[in-house]
Order: structure tokens, then sequence, then C-alpha cells
């Protein structure tokens, strides 16, 4: 009997930390104003949950660039979500469309790990609902491949190219007290940060 | 949450407060142009009415719709179950034709525990009120109406908000599953009504009793009217209308001593001049509007916690399994 190496689960190793991720943010911001034309008519939608966080930071940085507050929104996709009745019926989180509302608008949606392209096509199915922008973008932290629909992202942190049997993990101080984002085998990995956000492991949950 | 909705008693203080915080966002698509979320496609909710409703049953229809459910209603009345089916044929063929819920009405107290207890369905059974027993949505509604005006914010209950019922306690499925439902959100339920109204049984309730309405109003966050119902009234309950009007029925002076920030609840429908004045019933601390409106929201928040993730009609996993 021979054990392969790669069977024991390796820990996950950083490949972005703290500074990386507030580099990114800021090019992801410059990259905005340039490709926008100055973000006059951009409209910020954080995805529940870290994409929420992220928004928040971008808009941050696009007031510091522009000297103007971009409208800056968030949305829940959970209604709109493929996956609904594979679990119980999940807790919903608060969608906020910035007074302004998004007819006309340039929408960027953001969010922290694109992977499948599932939750984003939800989204675009949500905000379709909602109004109907000039156009829709997408930014995302990490772009770690492994595409199960027709989906790009716009404005890319780092491309990271996982298998997938490998696991990202996002924290940001917001929600896990610490800015980082790590890649480790998907057992050692108890969840990555999708699949943490897809499953209602929370305690307000019904079980 | 467990699968069906039959008392307000089944429900923890956690189920309820995921109910309100779920209809609380459920509420922002009334705002919206396209009033609509996708999340029941290919369900089917079957509105099972055995007797006469109208704001329950629309409303009930309006959430099923917004949520995107295949909606079939079906009452009592010109339907087979006037020609004597029973309420287990009709519920195996509700089963045979793929319900995944069943709304039902029924005038006999304990019917939908039945359904819900019987193997004929599959489905989720939600009460929309059994004879005198519980209108658990309607109790839903109305917490989540007092709970905007007293108490606002997700994750909020009504903790110490002193409630006031009165009137017909005896015939009212709407106290018995209010009674309960409060008591779990931490309010405090009197009611108020002739001794010939309330049930028996009723110094087991969670709740306080008081003859005299002029004297809890002062005390009340919350007073909530409820209707005389004359078509469940086989004895004499009280000499005259008049008199009952006169001493528990709702007028601008008694309105008057309630605190500033107290409102005015009824569950509909109102018999203005009975055990409500007019000007009560269309003065702006009078939530009977805000309360159907909200109990779309509710409702919907109710249908999808039910039916949105898994269900026993889909694979049957174990995870659903537990979740009962």
């Amino acid at each position: 009997m021979t054990t392969h190496q790669d069977s024991t689960p390796r820990p996950p190793h950083q490949v972005l930390d703290g500074t990386d991720i507030a580099r990114v943010v800021t090019r992801i911001a410059h990259e905005i104003v340039e490709r926008a034309k100055g973000a006059e008519d951009v409209v910020l939608l954080g995805i529940h949950t870290r994409g929420v966080h992220l928004a928040r930071r971008l808009h941050g940085r696009l007031a510091q660039i522009t000297g103007r507050e971009i409208p800056l929104g968030t949305l829940d996709i959970t209604m709109y979500r493929d996956d609904l009745r594979l679990k119980p019926a999940r807790a919903l989180e608060h969608t906020e469309i910035p007074p302004g509302g998004i007819d006309g608008k340039l929408v960027i949606l953001v969010d922290d790990v694109l992977f499948s392209g599932r939750t984003i096509r939800a989204a675009l199915d949500a905000l379709n609902d909602i109004g109907r922008p000039r156009a829709v973008q997408l930014a995302v932290l990490v772009d770690r491949g492994h595409r199960e629909l027709p989906i790009r992202a716009d404005y890319v942190g780092k491309n990271l190219p996982t298998s997938l049997r490998e696991a990202v993990q996002v924290r940001l101080s917001d929600s896990d007290g610490v800015d980082a984002v790590l890649v480790g085998d998907r057992d050692y990995t108890a969840r990555s940060s999708q699949a943490l956000a897809s499953q209602p492991s929370e305690p307000h949950l019904p079980e | 949450m467990k699968r069906h909705l039959v008392s307000a008693a089944d429900l923890t203080r956690d189920d309820a407060l995921l109910i309100l915080d779920t209809a609380e966002e459920l509420a922002q698509l009334s705002g919206r142009a396209v009033k609509k979320l996708p999340t029941l496609r290919g369900r089917t909710v079957v509105n099972l009415f055995f007797e006469d409703s109208t704001r329950t049953k629309t409303s009930f229809e309006v959430a099923e719709k917004r949520l995107s459910a295949d909606v079939i209603n079906f009452s009592a009345k010109g339907s087979s179950v006037s020609k004597g089916e029973s309420l287990k044929d009709t519920a195996l063929t509700l089963q045979a034709m793929g319900a995944d819920a069943v709304v039902i009405r029924h005038h006999a107290s304990g019917a939908p525990a039945r359904l819900a207890q019987s193997d004929w369905l599959h489905g989720s059974v939600i009460n929309a009120g059994d004879g005198t027993h519980e209108h658990p949505t309607q109790a839903l509604l109305d917490a989540f109406t007092m709970r905007r005006h007293l108490n606002p914010g997700l994750g909020q209950d009504l903790a110490g908000r002193r409630v006031t019922i009165v009137g017909d306690v005896l015939h009212s499925r709407v106290a018995r599953s209010n009674v309960h439902l409060l008591t779990t959100l931490g309010a405090q339920v009197t009611f108020v009504a002739p001794p010939t109204l309330l049930p028996i049984g009723i110094e087991n309730w969670p709740c306080e009793i008081s003859y005299s309405l002029d004297s809890v109003l002062p005390k009340t966050d919350a007073l909530m009217m409820l209707r005389v119902q004359r078509e469940r009234m086989n004895a004499a309950f009280f000499p005259t209308e008049r008199e009952y009007s006169r001493r528990y029925g709702l007028d601008g002076t008694r309105m008057a001593q309630l605190p500033g920030h107290a409102i005015v609840m009824h569950p509909g429908p109102m018999v203005r001049g009975m055990e409500i004045t007019a000007e009560v019933a269309d003065s702006p601390r009078c939530t009977v509007v805000e309360q159907v409106a909200n109990g779309v929201s509710v409702r919907m928040a109710v249908l999808y916690l039910l039916l949105g993730g898994a269900t026993l009609n889909d694979a049957r996993t174990d995870s659903v399994e537990t979740a009962q």
C-alpha cells in the first residue's frame, strides 16, 4: 500500500495579505474611474456577505479619487439561487438599492471570489427585477476559474489558478477579524468562503 | 421551522423572529416596479377554502403569485365537497395532483392538524383559520405590525409590550393564535370581554383577564378589537348589541385614554358602530389597512421558509427528514 504524498491535506497558505488586498482595491478603483470615464453614473452593489465589505472599501477609495460620493448598495441573491432546493430555506440578507435607483446607471457588482459564475447569474436576474441599468460590470477580489456559465469579470484583483480540490478562503477584517486570501485543500480548509456563504450553518437558521 | 404551520404555539421564538425578519426583507418588494420573485417557480400551492374569506384568501394568493408559485384555488362551494366528499378524499386528490403546499381554511377546528398528521398529503399544510381554533398567519402579521410600531428593527421581539385584545374571544381563532405567539415573543396579553364571551379554561392561558375596558386602556401599547362573530353565535351571549357596544366598543373618547404611542388594531372585517366607531376606524392610529399590507409580506415569508428550500416532495434527503 502506497500513500500518495498529496493525499494528506495541505494546510492553507496565504496568497494575499492585508496590504495586498488594500493595493488591489486601490487599483480596481482607479480602473473603474479610468474605464467609466470619471465614474459619473456608477452604482456599486456588493453581493452578500464579503462582497458587501469589499464594495464598502471600494466606495471609500472611489470617494478619495473622484471627490464624490458614489452610490453604494447591497444585493441579496438568495431568492434567485439555482440551488435553493438542495438545502433547507435560508435566511435572507438585506438588499438595499441606493435612493437614485439603478435605471440608466452603470452598475458594478462586487463579490469576493468568482468561481462557477452561478452567484453572478443570480445577481443579474435580481438586477433584472430591480431596474434597467445602462450596463453591468463585475469586480472580484479573486478569480479562481472553473466557470460553469459564460460569465467573466471586468475588474479582477488576482487571478488564482486552482484545482477543484482546493478551496479559496477570503477573510476580511469586517467579518473575520483579519484581511487575507488563503488557498488550501478542500478537506483541510473546512469550507471555502463560498461554501460558507451558501451553507445555512448559522444558528439563527432553521435546521 | 417545522414542515407545517398549523398552530402559532408550534413556533419557537427563533422561528417567529426568522419569519418576521424575512417578512421585513420581503416587504421591500412592494415598493418595486416588478413585485415578483422566482423563488417558488414550479411549486404548486392549493388554496383549500371550506369557509368564506376575502382578505386571507386574497392575501395568500397575492403572496403565492409574488413568489411565482402555481396557484390553484379550491373552494368548497361548487366543488365535489358540496357533493359530500370527505376531507381525506379531497386531500388524496390534491396529493395526486402534486400539491407542494395546501393552505387550508376549514369551519371545523382541527382540520388542518388532521391533514398535517395524516399521510394523505406530502406537502406542507398551512392553517389559514380553522373553526374557533387558530389562525397563525394572522397572529404573525399582527406581531409584525406591532413590532414595526413598538419595537422596530430586525431581531427585535415584543418583550414587555402590553397587548389588550377586546371582544369575542370565545369564537376568535385570532385571539387564540395571538396569545400563543405574543407570549412567545415576550409580550403581556390581556383579554377584555364579557364573561360569556370568554372560553372555558382561559385561566390556564398565559394571559390576564379583565371585564372593564376603561381600566386597561391607559396600560396598553397595542389594542386589538375583535369582531363579534354573529355567524357562530347560537345562544344569547349579551343582552343587546347596544349594551355590548357601550361597554366593549371603542370610540373616540376611549381611544383618547390610550398612551400616545399606542396603536389600534383589528383583524377585519370591521363592523363599524359595533366594536369600533367610524371615528376610530378612520383615525391614523388604526392600523387595519397596514395589517392587510403586512399580511402579504408575512405570508410570503411563511411560504418561502416552508417551500423555498428542500422539501419532502424533492429528494428525501436526511437533512429534510431531520428538519421536521
